[in-house]
């Protein structure tokens, strides 16, 4: 029985697997702590769609699919920010407008050229087959944007919590908010390997609404939000082993899991913890 | 509430403080709506200033804090803030300021001793580890606002004045020599409003320049310095006892100032011809006794308290 539980992790391309999932996790995660709070969940979402035309573009033209992914990431953001500054269309419908676009040029591009059949990966996400050539390029990715948002991450605080004043001590606030959106594209890109695209607002979203519940300040809220996000995909790549292939069904049912939990049993956010309160406040003296 | 001055706060920020102006020339603010907000507006102020910045809604007051603030780019004139453009101004942390309205997401997970620290965060380094120094200008600054005891309260679980008192005490962190205070008295209560303004009065002794908007004509005389009368442009700018005054209020103001006068008959029977004028802004109203027209306002005092 032990032994059967230790199988996973005789095999290298299991361990990879589970690696590779752990950083992307970790990083997205750190990301969530801020897409949350701005109300923004959708945004990841909207990326992960809109990057599928540039995966299927990298793959026709041989070039490394992050390229690709990452230039439509980037169009797709600034499409939404010009869209929203010269429309009074409000936010979610320039998303939607905008990713749903992308991401039906990526569909029809994938069928017209049926060379790109990897685009399917992009689509379901398949960490189990990952090449060594995009474990690199993934690595790359994580570990440059851990890197950037461990040095930000409080200039970041500030411009998300209250942008007047960052910018009235003297922080570009510019060209912070571009940093973030850049690197939310590179790392949905990078999710897509581990996860898909139709899952990737699971990595950007569910462990930073768990953390949210579970703390009162941000700074711990980004460290919870890491270690569910790192943990989740280490163990839901690891179980994926034995249901076969499914992996990014598995870790996002996983965080899933740990926000219910935290849902209901969250020391001061919890719904019981709500009820608690209540029924103090009520009780006689 | 008592807000008291921490053994540091005598000392706290006054190095630096030599020489805090403000000099506005010739400013004009265009909204991209097209909306000329403010129209070559000029006024110059000192150290060791509490200015009030008077006029009604929608004379440009908000627009003038976001013109010194950097935030809107004059269509034409310039700003010197102590001898320095804006831009540099604002990146040596020599100018805080207290928005009107705060526009944040009251949800965030923040702490008031976090939102008091990012005061700080100007003078920290580019990874903004606060030192112990900083930690210790954050106590005092929450203690000189009467707002210790809240240091753990997540920042949407206050009462609207003392979210007021927090970001307050940010910009004293911030311990810029110029401080720009946007309405800081809406919707606060008497104690809290006698305590700020006391401790607006021990930071113009520590030679700060502070820039008050304000609807509460009643208090201007009271603690302010300075006037500036407000609207599009600069209607007058000087001493309280010479702009202060009904001649200029009644032009600021129009007809949306309300007005009560009693005629001296009204008042006494001999044959004073004084009488006493109300004026109001729909906050604390403005009093003066004595003739009509052109006087100064006497500052107004409140029942009980004491004349000095
Ligand atoms: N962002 C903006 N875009 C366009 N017009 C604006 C903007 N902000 C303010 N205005 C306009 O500029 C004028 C001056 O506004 P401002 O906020 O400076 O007034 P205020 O004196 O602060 O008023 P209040 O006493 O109500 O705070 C108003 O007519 C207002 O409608
Ligand atoms: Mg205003």
């Amino acid at each position: 029985m032990m032994a059967e539980l230790l199988v996973p992790f005789g095999y290298d391309y299991m361990l990879k697997a589970m690696w590779v999932s752990a950083l992307v996790g970790g990083v997205c995660a750190f990301l969530s702590a801020y897409l949350v709070m701005k109300g923004w969940s959708l945004m990841g979402d909207a990326l992960a769609h809109s990057v599928v035309p540039g995966v299927a573009g990298a793959y026709i033209l041989g070039v490394p699919f992050a390229v690709g992914a990452f230039f439509s990431g980037i169009l797709a953001s600034l499409g939404m920010a010009f869209v929203r500054q010269h429309s009074r269309l409000r936010e979610d419908a320039v998303i939607g407008i905008v990713f749903t676009s992308l991401f039906a040029l990526g569909l029809l591009m994938a069928s017209i050229w049926p060379t790109s059949v990897s685009v399917q990966n992009i689509v379901l996400g398949n960490i189990l087959a990952i090449s060594d050539e995009d474990v690199v390029q993934v690595a790359i990715i994580s570990a440059v944007s851990l890197g950037l948002l461990l040095l930000k991450w409080k200039d970041l605080m500030i411009t998300f919590f209250d942008e007047a004043y960052a910018r009235s001590i003297g922080l570009n606030t510019v060209m912070l908010k571009a940093l973030f959106f850049t690197l939310l594209s590179a790392c949905t890109v990078a999710a897509l390997q581990t996860v898909g695209a139709c899952l990737v607002i699971a990595m950007v979203v569910t462990p930073g609404a768990t953390a949210y519940l579970l703390t009162d300040r941000f700074g711990r809220l980004i460290v919870i939000s890491i270690m569910l996000g790192a943990g989740t995909s280490f163990v839901g790549a690891y179980l994926s082993y034995f249901i076969d292939g499914a992996t990014g069904g598995v870790i996002v049912s996983l965080q899933t899991l740990l926000f219910l939990a935290a849902f209901v049993f969250a020391p001061k956010h919890g719904i019981l913890a709500g009820r608690r309160r209540a029924a103090m406040a009520g009780a006689p003296v | 509430m008592n807000m008291i001055a921490g053994p540091a706060s005598a000392s706290a920020g006054v190095i630096g403080q030599a020489g805090a102006s403000i000099s506005v020339r010739g400013l004009t603010v265009t909204y991209n709506t097209g909306l000329r907000a403010v129209h070559d507006a000029s006024f110059e102020l000192d150290p060791g200033t509490i200015c009030a910045l008077v006029g009604v809604n929608g004379s440009g007051k908000s627009t003038i804090f976001k013109a010194i603030m950097g935030f809107v780019t004059p269509a034409a004139g310039e700003i010197r803030l102590s001898g320095r453009p804006v831009a540099e101004a604002v990146r040596r942390n020599v100018v805080a300021y207290v928005p009107q309205s705060e526009d944040i997401d009251w949800n965030f997970p923040v702490l008031v001793d976090d939102v008091v620290m990012m005061g700080r965060y100007g003078h920290m380094n580019f990874l903004r580890i606060p030192s112990r120094a900083d930690v210790y200008k954050v106590h005092a600054a929450l203690e000189r606002v009467g707002m210790s005891e809240y240091r753990k309260r997540q920042i949407g679980e206050l009462s609207g004045g003392q979210k007021k008192r927090v970001f307050l005490a940010r910009a004293l962190a911030q311990e810029g020599s110029i401080i720009l205070l946007d309405e800081p008295f809406t919707g606060v209560d008497v104690k809290t409003e006698t305590a700020i303004i006391s401790l607006l009065r021990e930071l113009r002794s520590a030679g700060h320049l502070m820039l008050i908007s304000t609807h509460n004509l009643g208090s201007v005389p009271d603690f302010c310095d300075q006037v500036v009368l407000l609207n599009r442009t600069v209607l007058a700018a000087g001493p309280t006892a010479e702009v202060f005054t009904q001649a200029n209020l009644e032009r600021a103001f129009g007809g949306v100032l309300r007005q009560f006068n009693l005629g001296g008959a009204a008042l006494h029977d001999d044959e004073d011809p004084r009488g006493l004028t109300v004026l109001t802004d729909d906050e604390r109203p403005l009093v003066i006794y004595g003739d009509r027209k052109g006087q100064s306002a006497p500052p107004a005092k409140r029942p009980g308290e004491p004349t000095s």
